[in-house]
């Protein structure tokens, strides 16, 4: 993953091709994400940028009736609500993204559990458009 | 004391607040003028030329009144030039921050006496600017383009432990329900109603427009109605979240051996603890906030206290299920308890661990950087046998307040003990 430094900008140019990746700690094995040049399991510099499955489990989550100024612009509100929630990470580390594809009219039926796999969300429009992490289930 | 490396004790020998709210009329050195007249009211012998630092808690007068650099202006307009003064920004745990960097400044022996303030004007922006200004309490690089607010983190963190010990949502809805009928009895609160008077206010107000007259049963039955309590961020609703808000508070810190000389009803800061976390995802769990119970775990062993030596704590309830965290957290119960605690009435004034008798964030207001010192106004009014109908009963003499900042990022805990004279 040569082509990918340890700066937090290359982890979303990263997900611009679909690639989710993170940081694997070359001393003690811990897999981090995103990429942090310092293995804050121990304390060690000696990490390497890996690429990520982008599977992973649900660990925690919410639906958003009252959305983020950025979410507003991307159509959500009160009545569009949308799930944003943590994954856990085949791999080990945990990360926040949108979960699409589950049922926001009933959040009581989202299961903590699900097995999820990630997507990329185009979001900003034509002139800001960025890209974000998502997850959908399997 | 147990192996605490402070070098001399501290007391608090006075506190002042201002009603929290929202005001058009006023801006943060006017929240904060109101707030030192109400110490120097509650103070027995205050002298202005003594202070010889101020410690201010602010999370973001940039952000919300396009102002940095306020603690020298909040200390010229109350006369205090050319004292030093500080501005500790820690999201929402600035004010208890301050207090805890204001007593470490006095034990350390370099000041004798500390002005301590905290205060945020929230109001003068439009809602969704209020909710992207706080967001930047959050890691803005990565856990804010998940597309998460302030409410949808707790929100996650509810999943989270609903999930784990099979907690019922009703449990969210007795934290509110009990930090209203508390803040009902706090003259300074914003929102100083209980649920029942909002819920049968707002049922007048139907009837008196000719709409039909909703027919909930009590505050449950409210509280459970989308059309009465919208959902915020599931399972957040609109009354488990607490308010937008103006509002400045004040403590006044001084060396033990001073205290006499301030007042006659001094309180002692026996114990204080803080500790950081990484956002949500960087956690071993999200049904608890780490850095809380290590900030707990800090202020009980330099106190040489355990949670049952307790009293009374004011807890940072910004959302209800920050509170039942915050009680599983600190020890008072056990890990998955919290919540049936809450519904069993245990944290009621009149239970076995009173929690946020004036109202708490909830009902009092949370008005950022002023919460963590307004918890400290509660603790002295309690101790003291000062807080009138709100009063716990059993002459209560320990208290505790805790405060965090972001999810979690920061915990600040600190423990007040009052001393009989005679004692």
């Amino acid at each position: 993953m040569a082509e990918f430094s340890m700066n937090s900008k290359d982890f979303f140019t990263a997900l611009e091709t679909d690639q989710l990746i993170g940081s694997h700690c070359l001393d003690c094995g811990a897999m981090v994400v995103p990429q942090r040049g310092i293995c804050p399991r121990c304390l060690g510099s000696n990490t390497e940028i890996v690429s990520l499955s982008g599977k992973g489990t649900l660990l925690a989550f919410t639906v958003i009736y009252v959305p983020s100024l950025m979410m507003a612009q991307a159509g959500y509100d009160a009545k569009n609500p949308y799930c944003v929630g943590v994954v856990k990470l085949d791999e080990g580390p945990k990360i926040s993204g949108q979960i699409l594809d589950v049922d926001v009219s009933q959040p009581e039926s989202i299961q903590i559990g699900t097995k999820l796999i990630m997507t990329t969300i185009k979001r900003g429009g034509e002139e800001n458009e960025k890209t974000y992490l998502g997850f959908r289930p399997v | 004391m147990s192996e605490s490396k402070w070098n001399r004790g501290v007391a608090v020998v006075g506190v002042g607040l201002s009603k929290f709210g929202a005001f058009k009329e006023k801006n943060s050195r006017d929240l904060f003028v109101e707030a030192y007249l109400d110490l120097i009211n509650s103070m027995h012998r205050y002298d202005p030329k003594k202070v010889e630092a101020f410690y201010l808690g602010n999370f973001s007068s940039d952000q919300f009144e396009k102002q940095a650099h306020l603690a020298p202006i909040l200390a010229s307009w109350v006369g205090l030039s050319p004292i030093p003064t500080v501005r500790i920004e820690d999201a929402c745990a600035s004010g208890g921050v301050a207090i805890r960097q204001a007593a470490l400044a006095i034990a350390s022996g370099q000041y004798d006496v500390v002005l301590v303030g905290g205060v945020e004007k929230m109001t003068d922006l439009e809602i969704a600017a209020v909710t992207e200004a706080l967001a930047t309490a959050a890691d803005t690089q990565f856990e804010v383009p998940a597309g998460f607010t302030f409410p949808g983190f707790y929100a996650a963190m509810a999943s989270a432990y609903m999930h784990e010990y099979n907690a019922q949502r009703d449990a969210f809805y007795h934290v509110s329900i009990k930090n209203h009928s508390n803040g009902a009895l706090n003259d300074k609160a914003q929102f100083g109603q209980t649920i029942r008077s909002i819920m049968e206010s707002k049922k007048a107000r139907a009837a008196q427009k000719g709409r039909p007259v909703p027919e909930w049963e009590d505050e449950i039955d409210f509280l459970s109605d989308p059309k009465g309590n919208p959902m915020i961020a599931w399972p957040m609703t609109l009354f488990d979240c607490s308010p937008v808000s103006d509002g400045a508070a004040v403590a006044l810190l001084v060396s033990e051996d001073l205290a006499s000389t301030f007042t006659d009803t001094p309180i002692y800061l026996v114990g204080s603890g803080q500790a950081s976390d990484g956002a949500l995802p960087e956690r071993e769990t999200l049904s608890s906030i780490p850095a809380a119970e290590e900030a707990g775990r800090q202020a009980y062993h330099m106190a040489n206290l355990s949670p049952k030596d307790i009293d009374l704590a004011e807890v940072h309830d910004c959302f209800t299920i920050a509170e039942i965290i915050a009680t599983e957290d600190l020890g008072f119960f056990e890990r998955g308890a919290g919540w049936q605690a809450a519904i069993e009435g245990k944290t009621a004034r009149k239970g076995d661990h009173p929690v946020n008798t004036s109202g708490g964030l909830k009902s009092k207001g949370h008005p950022v950087g002023a919460t963590g010192v307004g918890q400290v106004a509660e603790i002295w009014k309690q101790l003291n046998g000062i807080a009138g109908e709100r009063q716990v009963p059993g002459d209560p003499k320990i208290g505790l307040t805790h405060n965090v900042g972001g999810t979690g990022q920061t915990c600040v805990v600190n423990i007040f003990e009052r001393r009989d004279l005679n004692g």
